[in-house]
């Protein structure tokens, strides 16, 4: 960013500034540690200089929003023109509970939904089944059939809002069943707007709602771009997704090497599927994890959307800048929630929630400071809530477009990340692509590793925890925290119940027939999902059927 | 006791979140323990059955997914049953402070809660184990 | 540990009517305690020699326990109670281990005609715990008529499996490349049947040319040992891979080679106990009136050497040998 003479009269002086006024600081007060490391444990330097950015190209490394690299924002104007999605991920207990949460939320200045589902709608089992015992509604809504479908969305215009739904293994069903939901309420699939996560290589490394093999996986994955493609095509049809994978005790770094090369896979299986790359490649969208440390969650959003412009446009010759652009949702880490003294984790949300927006994040999800307890409380999610909104409002900080960039130190983390990020995409593709790696253990063993250092630092006092191994007060048991009362999952069972005497059975019947033979062959199975489903198909039976022709993935642990 | 103790780390139910658990075996094996990991869902039932197999010391539960009033006691339930009166139940997770006392009254011996240092929990089980 | 609660005599009796827990205590018992082990073996030994002892081994990542699993799940289809002995390395710094190959065989854990036991190596080069060969007599007296014992996968040294199996099953997978080169020196000798696992991916064919190559230039054999290509996860060419193992064990009975690998497999043993009693012996009586403490010092100075150290300690032995038999 400097030329030869600038930066060597730029070196003099610092060396000058190094042996006399910073040596003399040192000999009277040296500094508090020897290193300085990262919440990743990436070394940070005293100071950062020019020197630090030599080698940065400003203009095709930096450059400008809303075109290639799209470091500075995947949008020209950002927050100027709209500010980002406030867009809180709920849901608990029956259809009917959360359908009123939504409306809540959408009344306070929500402006997206986000619907979280329970364990066993996750895995492909009705409310029903044996493995379902107490986990129904727990940790999200639980969802049967298109009648529990009907009830979430009911009184919310489909047309209207965004909805995000964290569903994997089964995306295709839920995806199916919002479709039908939308039909009843008139509004044609064209005019959906939303995402699936339908990322299932996170699920195998990190976050363990798997059903089926990679293969047959990977297929779904496919039949949904290619359907969504032509039938509801402002659907996000997957959140490739860092933040499980962080969650799970990942460096930053790492979150994006990893994510990426997950992304990389699913764009090489749709190619493979016959999938033009511009077709499908606009609608990814990424979903990354907000953590502890400001400076490197900033460098390392801006890092993942230059690396992922780089590889659509050489290695996939991606030739549409929407291919190449990465949008991402943002979650603030779960995992740095503490159970003592819940109430500071409302600052922690608010610095995660910063770094997320300085970083251009599309959507944020601010965490509740209830959440290393139970599920959020409506005060807690409405604290959360407000959070984004003063950030939006008050500090001034969405007033102009990437407003960290030319920081030599931002600029320095950002590059680190990158080259490191790259490193494990190298290696994966060394081990034959992220799906090998993963069935080889070494994605998972690379985060379990960081994870048990990070926890062995805490441990140690290397890492101070605020209220767990420093500032520790007495302190009573938290009070009025959300339960889920049993009596849901009894509810859900005679919902079902009635759900399947009052439908056609044979009909149905007929219908999983069809989705099974169109899984044993290679069409699109999209159609015939959605045929099932409106017949009141349960989402068990559907994955049942599924199961028997794909069979069931079986997880790789290295630790 | 000269033999190593045997731990075995379940993960009961459905939840996948599993960096606890994976952080825990870990620092129990370097803490010289032999500890049995039988991965994600399992039932009460495989969980009791891999116990009575491994003949293990501990049997250590974690979950996060807020099912623990189910499953928890289901497990201490399944190994009275069988007879196995020797082994030291813990559990840990996202569980609620008002939750802990009826765990502990229906056989689970200690939970440890989020933030619990692994350090705490390797003493707690070389000081309560169940048989010697 | 529960000598107190019940005695091992009542515990072998459990366990011969097919208490699992008993089994398990005994194990137990067995992997711990060499005076425990020993009153224990003496009393099981009539029940023993009955089970095929199936030996899986092979680099780590070529999916071992998947294949193990399946194998269990055939072999009980066919009416069979089998036992599995899994093996994991136990840390040399912190003398733990993680053992998780249960993970693999997650729905056999209730299956009443199945046994799975994890242990770790405790220090024990050679792929195995050194009380394996204990655990595995107590699952033959148990009645289980098929044990798989599933080693260490270090890739070089887990040729100790020889000595307690009557058939090696090894497993290979495409794309560990030159492994197959820097593995076969001890290792290929001792494969019984080769598996190549994963044959769906990539590079396959080339594994098992590789393999028939390699076995076809080794020297003298009685019998070439077959290849078998599945995908275990896939559950792929498990029928010809158990239909192999038995195979084998018919051709051990008919060329009478099961009595002469047993034969074998027991001398060793004897000599290992007899060595293992003698060095016991010898410390007890050199540490007795401190004799080998004078005799170090007198080596350290020059006055005498170790050998005949030895052979003075050893003529002193005589009685002492005598009385502690």
């Amino acid at each position: 960013m400097f030329d030869k003479e600038k930066l060597s009269h730029i070196k003099e002086v610092r060396q000058k500034w190094e042996d006399g006024v910073l040596a003399k600081t040192l000999n009277k007060a040296p500094e508090s540690k020897e290193e300085f490391k990262s919440v990743s444990g990436a070394l940070v330097n005293r100071l950062y200089t020019p020197e630090d950015v030599e080698n940065i190209d400003y203009e095709s490394e930096i450059g400008y929003p809303g075109q290639y690299p799209f470091t500075r924002g995947y949008q020209p104007t950002m927050y100027r023109g709209r500010p980002w999605t406030m867009r809180m991920y709920a849901g608990f207990a029956t259809a009917e509970e959360s359908n009123e949460r939504y409306k809540y939320l959408v009344s306070q200045g929500s402006t997206g939904l986000s619907v979280a589902f329970d364990l066993p709608t996750q895995i492909g089992y009705d409310s029903d089944h044996s493995l379902a015992q107490g986990e129904v509604g727990k940790v999200g809504v639980a969802i049967d059939s298109l009648r529990d479908m009907e009830i979430l969305f009911d009184g919310i215009p489909l047309d209207k809002v965004s909805t995000s739904m964290t569903i994997n293994a089964p995306a295709a069903v839920l995806l199916a069943m919002y479709i039908a939901v939308a039909e009843k309420q008139g509004v044609s699939p064209d005019k959906l707007r939303g995402t699936i996560q339908n990322d299932i290589l996170k699920e195998y490394i990190a976050r363990g709602t798997y059903i089926f093999p990679t293969e047959p996986s990977m297929r779904l994955i496919t039949n949904i771009f290619e359907y969504c493609s032509k039938h509801v095509p402002k659907w996000n049809t997957i959140s490739i997704s860092g933040y499980h994978i962080r969650e799970a005790g990942s460096t930053a770094a790492q979150e994006v090497g990893f994510t990426l090369a997950d992304g990389i896979a699913y764009v090489e299986a749709a190619i493979k599927a016959g999938l033009d790359v511009d077709t499908f490649a606009p609608r990814l969208s990424f979903f990354f994890n907000s953590h502890n440390d400001l400076f490197e969650e900033v460098a390392k959003f801006r890092a993942a959307r230059r690396l992922w412009a780089k590889i659509m446009k050489n290695r996939f010759k991606a030739k549409d800048e929407k291919s190449m652009m990465l949008k991402f949702h943002t979650q603030t880490a779960g995992c740095t929630l503490t159970a003592q003294q819940p109430d500071n984790n409302i600052i922690r949300v608010a610095m995660q929630a910063l770094a997320a927006v300085l970083g251009g994040t599309q959507s944020l999800h601010t965490n509740s400071r209830d959440e290393a307890l139970a599920l959020p409380t409506t005060d807690s999610v409405t604290i959360a809530l407000r959070t984004q909104q003063i950030i939006a409002n008050e500090t001034g900080v969405a007033n102009t477009v990437d407003p960290l960039a030319g920081s030599y130190f931002i600029e320095a983390k950002t590059k680190e990340i990158e080259v490191k990020a790259m490193e494990y995409i190298t290696k994966i593709d060394e081990l034959g692509g992220a799906a090998r790696a993963i069935d080889l253990g070494y994605i998972q063993k690379e985060i379990s590793d960081s994870a048990y250092q990070y926890q062995m630092e805490i441990e140690s006092l290397e890492r101070i925890v605020v209220g767990v191994n420093k500032y520790q007060v007495e302190e009573d048991a938290p009070k009025g925290l959300l339960r889920v009362d049993p009596i849901v999952a009894e509810m859900q069972k005679e919902k079902i119940n009635e759900v399947k005497a009052k439908r056609n059975n044979l009909a149905v019947e007929e219908k999983l027939d069809l989705l099974k033979k169109a899984c044993e062959g290679t069409e699109n199975v999209m159609p015939f999902i959605l045929d099932a489903v409106k017949e009141y198909a349960s989402l068990g039976e559907i994955c049942g059927v599924m199961r028997e022709v794909f069979g069931e993935y079986e997880q790789a642990v290295l630790i | 006791m000269k033999r190593p103790i045997r731990v075995l780390i379940a993960k009961p139910g459905l939840d996948g979140h599993d960096r606890g658990a994976k952080v825990i075996a870990r620092a129990l094996r370097d803490a010289g323990m032999e500890v049995i990991y039988t991965g994600l869902r399992q039932t009460p039932e495989q969980i009791v059955a891999a116990a009575v197999q491994e003949d293990v010391d501990v049997v250590g539960l974690s979950l996060l997914s807020g099912a623990h009033n189910y499953l928890f006691p289901k497990v201490a339930d399944l190994l009275k049953e069988q007879g196995v009166d020797d082994v030291l139940i813990i559990g840990g997770g996202v569980i609620p402070n008002e939750d802990i006392q009826g765990l502990k009254e229906a056989g689970i011996s200690e939970i440890f809660t989020p933030g619990t240092p692994t350090a705490k929990m390797i003493e707690y089980i070389k000081n309560n184990l169940k048989r010697i | 540990m529960d000598g107190d609660l019940m005695s091992y005599s009542q515990l072998i009796e459990k366990m011969l009517a097919g208490d699992k827990r008993s089994c398990a205590k005994l194990i137990t018992a067995v992997e711990n305690d060499p005076e425990k082990a020993e009153k224990i073996i003496r009393e099981i030994h009539q029940y023993t020699g009955k089970a095929h002892i199936i030996g899986i081994t092979g680099p780590p990542g070529a999916g071992k326990s998947t294949l193990t699993d399946k194998i269990v799940k055939k072999l009980i289809s066919q009416g069979n109670k089998v036992a599995v002995i899994a093996v994991d390395p136990t840390s040399p710094y912190s003398g733990g281990s993680i053992l998780g190959d249960r993970i693999r065989m997650q729905d056999l854990a209730l299956n009443p005609d199945v046994f799975i036991r994890s242990m770790g190596t405790r220090g024990y080069l050679g792929g195995l715990s050194k009380y394996t060969k204990n655990a595995l007599k107590i699952l033959d007296a148990a009645g289980y008529n098929h044990i798989i014992i599933e080693t260490v996968g270090v890739g070089q040294s887990e040729v100790d499996v020889v000595k307690i199996a009557d058939t090696i099953v090894m497993v290979m997978v495409p794309g560990l490349g030159d492994d197959i080169q820097s593995i076969k020196a001890g290792i290929m000798e001792i494969g019984d049947i080769f598996v190549i696992n994963k044959s769906d991916l990539f590079g396959a064919d080339r594994t098992a040319l590789e393999v028939n190559m390699m076995l076809d230039l080794t020297m003298e054999m009685d019998r070439r040992p077959p290849v078998v290509k599945v995908t275990a996860v896939k559950n792929e060419g498990i029928d010809d891979l158990v239909n192999e193992i038995k195979e084998h064990l018919n051709y051990l009975k008919e060329s009478r080679k099961l009595e002469e690998r047993r034969k074998a497999n027991i001398k060793l043993e004897v000599l290992e106990l007899m060595e293992e009693q003698l060095r016991k012996i010898a410390i007890s009586h050199t540490d007795s009136e401190n004799k080998l403490e004078d005799e170090v010092i007198e080596i350290l100075n020059k006055n005498k050497n170790a050998y005949e150290v030895r052979d003075k300690l050893l003529k002193g032995m005589g009685t002492h040998l005598r009385e502690s038999l």
